[in-house]
């Protein structure tokens, strides 16, 4: 097989480079733990292994408030913005899309385990081929004239959503010589507090890029990390059909709403 | 209430685990730009409303290079200074004010939205808060955009008043006047390095 040489813009690390500095930051973050800090539950927005990441984080410490009413209410959603057939990726054009299809599947719940109820979740992602339709998607995978790769839906009573859609295909990128994405589908959510804004990845069980990639990597806690992964789920796959993986979204408090439900208890 | 329920609701609600199982953050990538903008977007009023503004400024990065692939979203009060509860915050009928925008930013970094100026609630300052999206940013960045007309409900904010004069002015937009018949507000986000934007955590 013939290896084309890397194209512009490629940083030039290689991955044993970029993986030594990714146990490096692991270990450093386990060191912290185990001298009595908290785990690493969110990715270092200063992620050097993630080269993007240097020149766009802030250097001073984020200044924290409580939150005012503007970012304690969300904008409100609902089916006059979002047609239920959007949530099938694979009805979009004339024809089937090609590659795997899948069901994915789970609920939305704020940081108390409560549904997050009639909340817009938007998805986006690669074709089978791991290609996107974005014009700077340079990677020669072949686009795929029936497949997009958006979709939208409203969250349910229970803050459940369900997608059908096609399984992405990994794909290179720049960031390190043969750096390669794990497949991953990307998520937007919205809570009923615009502090629970979220937009993150959904990753498939058992992929042998994780260790390689720094994006995944970035979250220092191998458990929080662990919590991108989908499972997968007979109970959704679809008989003569479609796989099916689930996975529950999970968003910080709201703060306000936990204490007004508190006292509705009492 | 029994004395145990009353442990049990206790131990639920002091816990550090609640957090536990929170789902982390993801960068949006580079490749948004056919699923997350939608039409009108950047337009929460028509450009011919009468009171339309415009809000909009450059993101540049540590090298003060333009960030041309985040994506900004703002949201905020009317003007008079209530928060729409209203579903449908993505449609755009020419009519609703929904307070809610979202504008990818330009090749040269720039970002504009048409809107309305939002109204103070009681004795707090308005402003409009802004989330910050982009590669490169592992976890969103939200600031607040302040109007320098509301100096005096500036003292007495929480944010502003905490902060040095420097780092403070970096969240309030610098009024431009009438540009194309519209108020114009400019509120520059730099995510790194010299006059660095402050930016906000909410988290308890």
């Amino acid at each position: 097989m013939t290896q084309t040489s890397p194209r512009a813009g490629t940083g030039a690390a290689s991955q044993d480079d970029i993986t030594a500095e990714i146990e490096a930051i692991e270990a450093d973050a386990a060191a912290r733990v185990a001298a009595g800090g908290s785990p690493e539950r969110q990715p270092r927005r200063d992620y050097a292994p993630y080269r993007s990441s240097v020149l766009r984080h802030p250097t001073h410490e984020l200044v924290r408030v409580d939150p005012e009413e503007v970012e304690r209410v969300s904008p409100a959603f609902g089916h006059t913005d979002v047609n239920s057939l959007e949530s099938d990726l694979t009805i979009q054009h004339s024809g089937e899309p090609i590659g795997e299809r899948i069901t994915v599947g789970g609920r939305v719940l704020d940081g108390e385990g409560r549904p997050v109820r009639h909340q817009l979740i938007e998805l986006w992602q690669a074709n089978a081929g791991g290609r996107y339709v974005h014009k700077r998607d340079q990677h020669p995978a072949p686009l795929d004239p029936n497949f997009t790769g958006v979709g939208r839906a409203i969250t349910g009573e229970n803050g459940e959503y369900s997608f059908t859609t096609i399984k992405p295909g990994p794909y290179p990128w720049k960031n390190h010589v043969n750096a390669w994405r794990p497949a991953h589908i990307h998520f937007s959510l919205f809570g009923t507090a615009f502090t629970q804004r979220l937009i993150t990845q959904m990753y498939f069980p058992g992929d042998p890029l994780f260790a390689l990639d720094p994006i995944y990597q970035s979250i220092a806690s191998a458990d929080a990390r662990a919590r991108l992964v989908g499972q997968y789920d007979h109970s959704l796959s679809v008989p003569e059909f479609s796989l099916g993986y689930t996975w529950d979204i999970v968003l910080t408090g709201p703060k306000s709403t936990w204490m007004e439900s508190e006292e509705a208890h009492d | 209430m029994t004395d145990l329920a009353a442990v049990a609701v206790a131990v639920q609600t002091t816990t550090p685990q609640r957090h536990a199982l929170q789902t982390p953050s993801q960068t949006i990538g580079p490749f948004y730009g056919y699923a997350l903008p939608f039409e009108g977007g950047p337009d929460l009023v028509p450009g011919y409303h009468s009171r339309a503004i415009r809000f909009h400024g450059t993101v540049t990065d540590g090298a003060g290079e333009p960030i041309l692939d985040a994506l900004l979203e703002i949201w905020q009060a009317d003007e008079s200074g209530v928060l729409s509860r209203e579903l449908g915050s993505i449609d755009r009928d020419g009519f609703t004010f929904t307070g809610f925008g979202r504008c990818a930013t330009t090749i040269a970094g720039n970002y504009t939205f048409t809107t309305l100026k939002p109204g103070a609630a009681g004795t707090a300052a308005p402003y409009i808060l802004v989330t910050v999206f982009a590669r490169g940013v592992t976890h969103h960045l939200f600031t607040r955009a302040y109007f320098a007309e509301d100096s005096a409900l500036h003292a007495t904010d929480a944010v502003l008043s905490s902060l040095p004069v420097d780092r403070r002015n970096t969240l309030i937009c610098v009024s431009e006047g009438i540009v194309g018949g519209a108020e114009s507000y400019r509120f520059d986000i730099r995510v790194q390095g010299e006059n660095e934007t402050v930016f906000l955590n909410f988290d308890d």
